[in-house]
């Protein structure tokens, strides 16, 4: 009858989202006076499982089978819908990432669980079961009343805080059952950048819009990110441009994002932007144009040329760290 | 080879929300509604490679669970240069009963390649693509930003943390794509305008399933502090006050 959270691993790490998904799945649990299970698919060492009992897990559990090693969502699914169906779950917790949105609604058509989809609070209440998630892109939050026995949340990245209760659990290795002919995702080609802070991972993200005028400008921008020990992104016409690559578009339509602190240099705050960075804790519009609609989603900004402003900038942080 | 998108009909992206009194639905009046962003992505991949006597793609199909009312956004679809559309005639509840819906009748139609972007701008689910598949029991591919056919087999790109990488799984399976899929989305021509209003439309009932979530009410996000102005000459001052009063650098 417990809570389960699924913490997915990276090469075998967990990271910061790890355990803001076992804290707040533990308050959870706490709510609803359950235990929780926290578990992972794929090789992890024991010392790395460990951490997730810092954070509340009861119980930690490593799921293993060859079958597995590369993520085919039917397969996966299945083996998440086994386990909550063998622990007698009624709530389980997945990150609302790339991971969590390919499997939590699979597992949710196996359990027949509704499902509250990005959410960044606890529920309100537990019976009825009501909890807030993002709606129309950032611009609300719907209530959302799951009906069915099993609920299902996926979280929000950086929308919890992170909690410690420790609870000392030793993790368990668990050989699962994997039916080989529903696990048929075939890789024929990885490319993959390492060490570089994910822009959905970066607690400090510094951005360009169109008013950084060209794709020569940037290194005053990319030089503060990394000085922040930030990431760097850009509005959707600078990618689309191809000043900036892809992978760095936020907005709508683009990656969505929640840091201590958006940067905003020459964006002017086009609804569709904001709906990616709204739920940023602090946004700081640097924009030549006193009226641009990113000074109202601002809390702080400057009034100028972001050819000037970026250059002192960068020097003030530097003064900073001396 | 048989493509199906999924199309969600949404309120316009500039579409300042309000909500009616006690915030219990939206106000839609005056809302202009549009096929869903990504959803639109997804008919113009789908229309380019139909278009290339190559892939081996015959038709492209839309499919929509809604009411009558909906049939503007699906005759944009056909404008835009889709064959035909399945419409499930039912208000779309929640995501299980939505999926459920489409899923029926896609598999009364029989696809090779299912298509739904990554979520619906208004509810923000993330969730029809993936429950299709699973009542489909088929294999889904999400977080796709490329799709092409080779040998007459579908090849997907699939966004990772840090990368990409590409991979195939066999038809009839789901993708849920996302950025990427296709650079602008395709608009409808007059020619494509006239054409639709002729194009099929097929409609189908609901089957029996419940709805296994509610919408208890909304809530606008609290509004921010008003923005502190700093000097343009001084942007020491911003690092400080991000420094000492906000505390996060
Ligand atoms: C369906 C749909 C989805 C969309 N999705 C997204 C999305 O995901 N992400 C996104 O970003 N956009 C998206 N857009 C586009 C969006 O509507 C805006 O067009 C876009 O965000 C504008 O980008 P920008 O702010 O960089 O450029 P602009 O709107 O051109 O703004 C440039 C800003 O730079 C300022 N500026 C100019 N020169 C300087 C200078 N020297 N110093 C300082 N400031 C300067 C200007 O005052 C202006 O405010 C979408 C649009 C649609 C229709």
């Amino acid at each position: 009858m417990s809570v389960l959270v699924f913490t997915e691993n990276w090469d075998g790490k967990f990271k910061k989202l790890s355990y803001e998904l076992v804290s707040y799945a533990s308050a959870i649990a706490g709510m609803m006076n359950r235990k929780l299970t926290a578990f992972t698919i794929g090789r992890t060492g024991e010392e790395e499982l460990k951490e997730l009992g810092r954070y509340g897990a009861d119980r930690i559990l490593s799921l293993v089978n060859p079958a597995l090693e590369v993520m085919d969502n039917r397969a996966w699914a299945k083996v998440i819908a086994d386990l909550a169906e063998k622990e007698g779950s009624k709530v389980v917790v997945f990150s609302n990432n790339m991971t969590g949105k390919a499997l939590a609604p699979r597992v949710s058509v196996r359990l027949k669980a509704g499902i509250a989809s990005g959410v960044s609070r606890l529920p309100v209440s537990t019976e009825p079961f009501t909890v807030y998630k993002r709606a129309y892109s950032g611009n609300a939050f719907a209530g959302v009343v799951i009906k069915s026995e099993v609920k299902i949340l996926s979280l929000a990245q950086n929308s919890y805080e992170i909690i410690e209760k420790p609870t000392g659990a030793i993790p368990e290795t668990v050989e699962v059952e994997v039916d080989p002919s529903l696990a048929v995702t075939t890789i024929t080609e990885t490319h993959k950048q390492t060490g570089k802070i994910l822009l959905t991972d970066a607690e400090i993200v510094v951005s360009g819009g169109r008013g950084m005028k060209s794709a020569d400008n940037w290194a005053p921008l990319v030089e503060l990110a990394s000085l922040l020990n930030g990431a760097t992104a850009c509005s959707r016409p600078v990618s689309d441009e191809g000043w900036r690559p892809h992978e760095e578009h936020t907005g709508q339509t683009g990656k969505i994002i929640a840091p201590n602190l958006y940067i905003a240099v020459g964006i002017s705050g086009a609804t569709q932007h904001l709906a990616g960075v709204s739920s940023s804790k602090y946004i700081v519009a640097i924009n030549n144009d006193k009226n641009a609609p990113i000074f109202e989603a601002a809390q702080y900004g400057i009034v100028g040329d972001a050819m000037k402003v970026l250059p002192k900038l960068v020097d003030a942080v530097k003064t900073l760290k001396k | 080879m048989k493509i199906v998108v999924c199309i969600s009909n949404v309120p316009d992206t500039t579409t300042r929300i309000k909500f009616l009194e006690g915030n219990a639905s939206i106000d839609t009046s005056g809302i202009q509604w549009v096929i869903n962003p990504w959803d639109e992505l997804s008919l113009t991949r789908a229309l380019e490679l139909r278009d290339d006597p190559a892939s081996g793609v015959k038709t492209v199909t839309v499919a929509h669970a809604g009411p009558a009312s909906s049939e503007p956004t699906i005759r944009k679809a056909l404008a835009i240069g889709a064959d035909d559309a399945i419409r499930v005639n039912c208000e779309p509840a929640d995501a299980f009963f939505t999926a459920s819906q489409l899923a029926a009748a896609i598999s009364k139609e029989g696809f090779d390649i299912i298509i739904c972007g990554i979520e619906s701008s208004d509810f923000n689910g993330s969730a029809v693509g993936g429950m299709i598949s699973e009542f489909l029991g088929i294999p889904s591919v999400s977080s796709v930003s490329g799709l092409s056919i080779e040998n007459g087999a579908p090849v997907f790109t699939r966004e990772i943390d840090g990368g990409r990488e590409s991979l195939k799984v066999p038809v009839p399976c789901v993708a849920i794509v996302q950025k990427g899929i296709a650079k602008e989305p395709r608009i409808a021509s007059m020619r494509g305008i006239m054409a639709a209003r002729t194009k099929p439309v097929r409609v189908y009932e609901t089957v029996d399933t419940d709805c296994l979530t509610e919408i208890a009410g909304f809530e606008k996000p609290a509004p921010g502090a008003a923005c502190k102005y700093i000097d343009p000459d001084d942007p020491a001052r911003l690092i400080e006050l991000l420094q000492n009063e906000a505390r996060v650098i």
